[in-house]
């Protein structure tokens, strides 16, 4: 019952870093030169030389065991690895090198409603989404009742999906997923979508899963999602695993470092494009948090206005995005979402670089460290362009600048100046006498 | 410890050159998205498009038009049947060819989330698209049956081999698209050449013309165009074997239907367990 189910022995993954190319496909009309300059020229073999090529382990050397029934929260910084380590496990890329043994049937939910088709209706899109994830039809048929329940989009089964709304799409594609019944079932960073209600009931529906006895490995940002759902946890950093123990060992074991990189995290820069976070199109140049004041590297206080400077280069002209912002306790609580709205919202955007700046009124957040994640929209489409879960960390001290005689910390994430009057209704005599 | 267990039929190990091993059986259990990918493209296709199925059907008969008329203008001797039925009987397995090779090849590009999200073994893709493609030869097959009616033009024993040819075509369909598609994704100005490739095939191919009506040192060179010895049997199969099959021609058609159809699954195999990594 508790044996081995997945047993990863130092997988390493590299990828081949291009410098020279700038887009994919000159390649081949380099080759093609090459050859025909070789028809030509035979004995000139340096035509085309090979761009310069880098090395990079996204993973490396990383083993663990998981145990039938285990929950394993897998955890880190964006970039450190996670993701790839998952692909290897979900089979969609190879290890380049180690090996991994999974004891059963996996199923992988790298991403929320995978090949959902906007012009297909809900129904159409339960049997193909459910056929891409690995299931049977008859699977899908036994199971199709469930999902709808579970979904809640009865009454739009028959409605092409490009009419549903954001959390009716997540809804339905989750509910698919979760229906699938594998013995090891591989979630990254879904639940970072959806109304806070869902993603309840989608943790809920972990959780159950995971008491029938099954396998789960679960990627995320969450940490009270990790601490409460998994026995144990694995903290991968710069493509290695640095912990794994009881989750909330690792759990405090990361907090510790992300607090302790927070000054640094206030400012980030990436100089070039090409190895920049992002993809085809968003790339990021600059992250910064500073006070929106004369000294922008203060500390912040409770009350310093904070504005956060996004950079960065649009590689695609006329695209229309908006900028959303997620503000997380360091614990991975959300706090708050706004979107960027302003004179560029719904105007198509030149490409090049640039720069989106939110501002922050001060006498807002509570004291406490933050986390921000930047989600770059198509505003046409409300389609993720680019996600970028930690892009900054910061920290609001209390110096005491609210003049009462209380030097604890106040409850919340929230700590806004709210307008207090006291005044006198009615003086009474030296003594309250009230009756008759 | 859990040496007994990996023993067990379900235990999958994953390492570097490894995905090959259970590559066919997991076609096999994958059949089910196959299924749903080709009936996918075909709903989305029909249903996006009001005159889906009148531009399916528009497309083959203006084809089968405007060749019909360029025969009429450039003399070529006539024969064996009504003229619309020889045309077309080389613009339905043409058509379907171009059709696979163009959808196929560009499958894998299209379908670039689903590769970077889910495993399935991906030569699914591109078979998906030549099967769709059958749809639309459905489509002109049955054109051509209303043409052989309105000319009351009955086939003679040799229809039954039109099966086979069609096989064949989407043997060769399957084999250039399974190449194409993986080059594709590596070189992405690939998608410039299966135009070109489609259109420049148009005219080596005997479709406008019957390859008896060609001097024999052509006809040599001709055969090597697998598409050649398709469009000839699909026009020996309709045409109560006439004009005659030329073997020797068919037969290379055959090989070289066969070479392509490795080489495309032998270079898609090679390629696909890097797609997810650079697509």
């Amino acid at each position: 019952m508790s044996g081995t189910i997945i047993k990863v022995e130092g997988i390493g993954k590299r990828y081949r870093i291009h410098h020279q190319r700038t887009e994919r496909y000159t390649a081949l009309r380099d080759v093609i030169t090459d050859k025909v300059a070789g028809i030509f020229r035979p004995k000139r073999r340096d035509v085309a030389e090979e761009p310069t090529v880098e090395d990079f382990w996204a993973l490396r050397g990383v083993s663990f065991d998981v145990r039938r029934g285990e929950v394993l929260g897998i955890i880190g910084r964006n970039g450190a690895g996670k993701s790839t380590l998952l692909k290897i496990l979900s089979r969609i890329t190879e290890p380049t090198e180690g090996r991994v043994e999974l004891t059963g049937r996996v199923a992988s939910l790298l991403e929320v409603g995978t090949g959902f088709h906007p012009e297909l209706t809900g129904r159409e899109n339960i049997y193909l989404n459910g056929a891409i994830l690995g299931m049977t039809r008859a699977e899908i048929k036994r199971k199709f009742d469930e999902i709808v329940d579970f979904a809640q989009v009865d009454q739009f089964l028959d409605t092409p999906i490009k009419r549903y709304s954001s959390g009716m799409y997540v809804r339905l594609a989750f509910a698919v997923a979760a229906h699938m019944e594998p013995e090891i079932l591989v979630i990254d960073e879904v639940l970072a979508v959806g109304d806070a209600g869902f993603q309840k009931k989608c943790l809920g529906k972990i959780g159950e899963v995971s008491n029938e006895g099954r396998t789960v490995l679960f990627v995320s940002h969450n940490m009270l999602a990790v601490t409460s759902l998994c026995n144990r946890a694995a903290l991968i950093d710069q493509g290695r695993l640095i912990a794994s123990g009881p989750s909330s060992t690792v759990v405090s074991n990361y907090l510790k470092q992300v607090a302790t990189a927070a000054s640094a995290v206030r400012d980030q820069i990436w100089n070039d494009p090409l190895s920049a976070p992002g993809n085809d199109r968003i790339r990021l140049h600059r992250i910064r948090v500073v006070a929106d004041a004369k000294d922008p590297g203060q500390e912040f206080t409770l009350s310093t206005p904070i504005a956060i400077e996004i950079d960065y280069w649009n590689a695609v002209s006329d695209t229309k995005l908006f900028v959303n912002l997620v503000l997380y306790s360091i614990d991975g609580t959300e706090i708050l979402e706004d979107w960027s709205v302003d004179d560029w919202s719904g105007k198509a955007l030149p490409q090049g670089l640039l720069k989106t700046i939110c501002r922050m009124p001060g006498s807002l957040l509570n004291e406490g460290t933050y986390r921000i994640r930047i989600i770059f929209f198509d505003s046409d489409a409300v389609r993720m362009l680019y996600d970028h879960q930690e892009a900054a960390v910061f920290s609001i001290s209390d110096i005491g600048e609210r003049t009462v005689n209380w030097h604890g910390k106040f409850i919340g994430f929230v700590h806004p100046k709210l307008h207090w009057t006291t005044h006198l209704v009615q003086a009474t005599a030296s003594s309250v006498a009230p009756g008759p | 410890m859990t040496s007994k267990m990996s023993a067990s039929s379900m235990t999958l190990v994953i390492e570097p050159g490894l995905a090959a091993r259970n590559y066919w059986l997991d076609l096999w259990r994958y059949r089910e998205l196959l299924y749903f990918l080709a009936w996918r493209d075909i709903t989305v296709r029909y249903r996006q498009t009001a005159i889906g199925v009148v531009w399916a059907l528009l497309r083959p008969a203006l084809t089968m038009l405007v060749f019909v008329g360029f025969r009429k203008m450039t003399g070529l001797p006539s024969g064996g049947g009504p003229e619309p039925i020889l045309v077309f009987a080389a613009v339905l397995p043409w058509q379907f060819f171009s059709t696979a090779l163009s959808e196929s090849s560009g499958s894998l590009i299209g379908n670039d989330k689903l590769i970077s999200k889910v495993y399935f073994p991906r030569l699914i893709v591109p078979l998906a698209s030549v099967i769709t493609s059958l749809v639309d030869f459905a489509i002109t097959l049955g054109l051509l049956v209303a043409l052989m009616v309105w000319y009351r033009y009955a086939p003679s024993w040799t229809i039954v081999a039109l099966p086979l040819f069609t096989v064949l075509a989407f043997a060769l369909s399957l084999g250039l698209g399974l190449f194409l598609s993986a080059l594709n994704v590596e070189y992405r100005d690939f998608r410039y050449i299966v135009p070109f490739v489609v259109q420049f095939g148009l005219f080596v191919s005997p479709i406008a013309f019957r390859t008896t009506d060609v001097p024999q040192r052509w006809r040599d060179i001709m055969a090597f165009n697998p598409m050649t010895g398709i469009i000839d049997g699909f026009r020996w199969a309709i045409l109560r074997g006439n004009p005659p099959l030329d073997l020797s021609a068919l037969a290379l058609s055959v090989v070289v239907t066969g070479a392509f159809l490795i080489l495309g699954i032998w270079y898609f195999r090679r390629t696909e367990r890097g797609f997810a990594d650079v697509i």
